[in-house]
């Protein structure tokens, strides 16, 4: 498929994905403020989709990836919530 | 499909699934008992196969303690001594969904017992990886203990959910790659097929996500739409959809389809 193909098939449903990102956005700031490691994680993952190359999503993935190597002394909980509290290191990838 | 009800079944026939194949699984909440597992391998092998059958759908399932219940040790060696008097049953195809959840230590001992059980009884392996964050350390740390036994053949283990950060590192270590879709929050038909035509075609399947969360049975024939959307011929989504993972399986003696003329 050519890009004009592409964008007939998917950019109205990116672009309303990216509308809903930008509202997501404003709903936060217009919440109380509260320190949480997973906005500045979006912020991290949202600067590589400006960034050229092919392979955004693999890069998004990364920057809210856990980079670290050892295994967790313990389980804290079941569920996942998104994001790791330390930036990505590239230098593990 | 435990979890699940009949409709689905009936739906996922009607949509062209020729089998189902159901690895052991959290259940949404931790068993209390060996005894519990007991009774649900026994379902996984017993009772769901037959609820299968009335719509003419082979059932096959995978066996294992999942790892978001390998923090207790003491439990988990409980239950893996149970698996060896299950796998001989007729629709065992291997042990899974094996993993980890939360990358601890725990979780790894027990992963390691369940590769060293597969090795020793010959049996193919499903891999369960993290989701989210955990991902792609959980899939490194993963593949670091599959490769650690000499007895395991890659060609004979699927490492599933992989996402685009973590699906060259699994088919570069020669096994395949199951890419799982959801409805929500994790990966969409159109990823899939992105990963598909960056990758090819090789040692990748698709599956569905198909438990007591938001999840869709008829994922895999959604996914199947939006190659054609794509202009893919009917060949190559066949290949991908069905003939890969008919490949796979059929490593197992057990894995067999209903004849068709």
């Amino acid at each position: 498929m050519d890009r004009r193909q592409l964008l007939d098939l998917y950019f109205v449903d990116a672009r309303a994905r990216l509308i809903d990102i930008a509202a997501f956005l404003d709903r936060l700031d217009r919440a109380e403020p509260a320190e949480d490691f997973r906005v500045e994680a979006f912020q991290r993952a949202l600067r590589e989709l400006d960034k050229p190359g092919p392979d955004r999503a693999r890069r998004v993935l990364l920057a809210l990836s856990d980079s670290t190597r050892e295994p967790a002394a313990t389980a804290s909980g079941k569920s996942a919530c998104g994001a790791s509290p330390q930036p990505f290191d590239p230098a593990s990838a | 499909m435990v979890s699940r009800v009949t409709d689905d079944y009936l739906a996922m026939v009607m949509a062209g699934c020729a089998a189902v194949c159901e690895p052991a699984f959290w259940a949404g909440f931790d068993r209390g008992s060996a005894q519990g597992f007991h009774d649900y391998f026994c379902q996984l092998t017993d009772y769901e196969p037959r609820r299968a059958a009335r719509y003419q759908l082979p059932h096959f399932s995978w066996l294992c303690i999942n790892p978001k219940e390998a923090e207790d040790i003491g439990l988990a060696r409980e239950v893996l001594a149970m698996i060896p008097a299950f796998l001989a049953r007729e629709n065992v195809l291997g042990i899974g969904e094996i993993g980890l959840n939360k990358n601890t230590r725990n979780e790894l001992i027990i992963l390691e017992e369940h590769v060293r059980l597969a090795a020793e009884h010959d049996q193919m392996i499903l891999v369960h990886t993290p989701h989210l964050e955990d991902k792609w350390k959980g899939t490194r740390l993963i593949l670091d203990v599959l490769r650690s036994d000499a007895r395991i053949k890659p060609g004979r283990v699927i490492i599933d959910h992989v996402e685009e950060h973590t699906l060259r590192m699994v088919l570069d270590a020669g096994f395949w790659a199951g890419i799982t879709l959801y409805p929500e929050s994790k990966c969409t038909p159109a990823r899939a097929v992105d990963m598909f035509e960056t990758a090819g075609p090789e040692r990748l399947w698709l599956n569905c996500a198909c438990d007591w969360g938001q999840s869709d049975p008829l994922a895999v024939p959604k996914a199947a739409i939006e190659m054609r959307r794509r202009g893919y011929n009917d060949a190559t989504i066949e290949k991908l959809i069905f003939e890969n993972p008919r490949r796979f399986l059929s490593q197992s003696s057990k894995f067999k389809l209903r004849e068709t003329n």
